[in-house]
């Protein structure tokens, strides 16, 4: 297993933390070793945040991710943050329902998903965060769909336990999105 | 070893303490540690634990104070301008020889800073930050398991030589989650006895007294000398490191806790390219490893080291002394809470070899 590592950034209250904690329980799950390590520090609702998260069968050295092979941007001040930093090679994932604006690196490969409208048709608006995650896991591979579901599963726990379905859901419309569209 | 579980640092160091049989955490928030009392405040009182928020950091410290002297294993956690008022405090349980742990989650400084990662406090912490001639056992963990795995370490070095114990984490190490495995409970009832302790008459006629106080210097010297007979100890005995690739490395990296992490991954960098680049990583500050630096000094084939810190340079002062100048100790560091990228270490590394031929 190589090093997976994945960079989320996007405002405040769209759920990247959730996203990124998810991702790494997933791998943690399947028994890797797994860091992540979230933007804190003076905050505020709409403001923006990020996480980095890395996914190994070996211990790992640095947790600190300036050029991630993944990186998810669910607005635009972030992709103007996080684009020039991506590894060459690496997967720029782009919340397109938000951003309009079009990446300019030739030498990454970008999705381009419509979150929120992918979101809103499976049934849960504010559940973007959960279709990138699909996105996330099938374009890198670092997790198995089991597995994440299996962390959303925990994540809500008993008291979350009815919005289990609807998660899976929107969760499945994002592994069904074609990511080389 | 129990389960993986993705768990935050500041909250796992909390369960690490209650696993090594500490149940009483006296303290005072301050970011970015604030999770850990957090935690402690939920957990101790389901392990018939106690929690008190003090009303600041000198109440919090002088309350370790009181119940370590009833001989009770007990933490405090807090970060570098908490640990700032908590130094008169320090001295006295240094002074009156009791076991404490204290968790410095390293903020940005001096004053109040920020409350991003830093390793300014090096100096305050392995030197003595508060008065008089004493030093703290100083640890410091580079990975959330390994706060789990020297809390334990902690408890047992505090209570074996009747010092107090820091643990030197920083920001990022509080604020990370990482998948963890924790050890089983230890049973406090099984803890060796501590007979000084001023808990009770303990069948003897006469009460146990606790204090660093002699007013006359004749008294006070013998106290100064076995405390440092204790010190003498420590660093003959409880010298923990960490060596990575040295084994062949003319190119030897210096550095501590998170840091040395990040250190780990330039050298997967430097290695694949062919250069014999290693790390040694103290994992106790406070004892230094002198003879192990002094090793690779007097080896031929080391050509230098670099000392890599988050801040000016404080660490390298030990660096220097213990390797005796037998070898350049060069330095890189960042400041203010930023972190250094691995492709800055490597250039820099890059750059010194290059000088060095």
């Amino acid at each position: 297993m190589a090093q997976h590592e994945l960079v989320a950034a996007g405002f405040g209250g769209q759920g990247i933390m959730m996203l990124g904690k998810l991702f790494a329980e997933a791998g943690v799950l399947e028994g890797n070793y797994a860091t992540f390590l979230p933007s804190y520090g003076p905050a505020m609702r709409g403001g923006t945040a990020n996480c980095a998260i890395v996914i190994s069968n070996e211990p790992i050295a640095s947790p600190v991710l300036p050029h991630p092979k993944v990186c998810v941007v669910m607005n635009l001040p972030s992709l103007k943050t996080f684009e020039p930093l991506v590894a060459p090679g690496g997967i720029l994932i782009i919340n397109s329902s938000l951003i309009k604006e079009k990446a300019k690196r030739t030498d990454i490969k970008t999705i381009y998903v419509p979150a929120n409208e992918i979101a809103e048709k499976a049934g849960m608006t504010k559940a973007a965060n959960i279709v990138i995650l699909g996105i996330v896991v099938k374009a890198t591979g670092a997790v198995k769909v089991e597995s994440t579901k299996e962390a959303i599963k925990q994540t809500l726990g008993e008291a979350k336990a009815k919005y289990l379905p609807i998660n899976l859901q929107v969760l499945d419309a994002g592994l069904n999105f074609d990511i080389n569209g | 070893m129990g389960e993986k579980l993705l768990m935050k640092g500041a909250e796992a160091i909390g369960e690490a303490a209650i696993r090594a049989g500490c149940r009483h955490f006296f303290g005072y928030p301050i970011t970015p540690q604030n999770e850990a009392p957090a935690y402690m405040a939920r957990r101790l009182p389901e392990v018939n634990g106690t929690f008190l928020q003090a009303e600041s950091e000198v109440a919090a410290i002088n309350m370790l104070y009181g119940c370590a002297a009833a001989g009770k294993r007990v933490i405090t956690t807090s970060s570098s301008p908490g640990i700032s008022l908590m130094q008169e405090g320090l001295s006295y349980i240094a002074g009156s020889e009791l076991p404490v742990v204290v968790m410095n989650v390293v903020r940005g400084g001096p004053g109040l800073g920020d409350i991003a990662p830093a390793q300014g406090d090096y100096f305050q912490a392995v030197k003595g930050g508060g008065h008089g001639d004493y030093h703290l056992i100083v640890l410091a963990p580079s990975t959330v398991q390994e706060s789990i795995d020297l809390m334990q370490l902690a408890f047992d070095l505090a209570d074996k030589y009747r010092n107090p114990v820091m643990m030197l984490s920083d920001g990022l190490l509080g604020q990370m989650m990482e998948a963890v495995e924790f050890p089983g409970f230890v049973d406090i009832e099984k803890l060796p006895k501590k007979p000084w302790a001023a808990d009770s008459m303990q069948g003897k006629r006469s009460r146990n007294l606790v204090n660093s106080f002699d007013l006359l210097p004749e008294g006070l010297e013998v106290m100064n000398k076995k405390m440092w007979a204790k010190y003498a100890d420590v660093e003959k005995n409880e010298v923990k490191f960490e060596e990575v690739e040295t084994a062949d490395a003319e190119y030897i990296f210096v550095a501590y806790g998170t840091v040395a992490r990040i250190i780990k991954t330039v050298i997967k960098d430097l290695r694949s390219k062919g250069h014999k680049v290693g790390l040694i990583r103290p994992i106790t500050l406070y004892p230094f490893p002198k003879k192990q630096l002094l090793a690779l000094a007097e080896n031929p084939r080391v050509k230098f080291f670099l000392d890599i810190e988050l801040s000016f340079g404080q660490m390298i002062e030990d660096v220097k002394l213990s390797t005796e100048f037998k070898k350049p100790v060069h330095f890189y560091g960042r400041q203010g809470g930023m972190l250094p990228e691995p492709n800055e270490i490597s250039e820099v590394m890059l750059k010194l070899m290059k000088e060095a031929k």
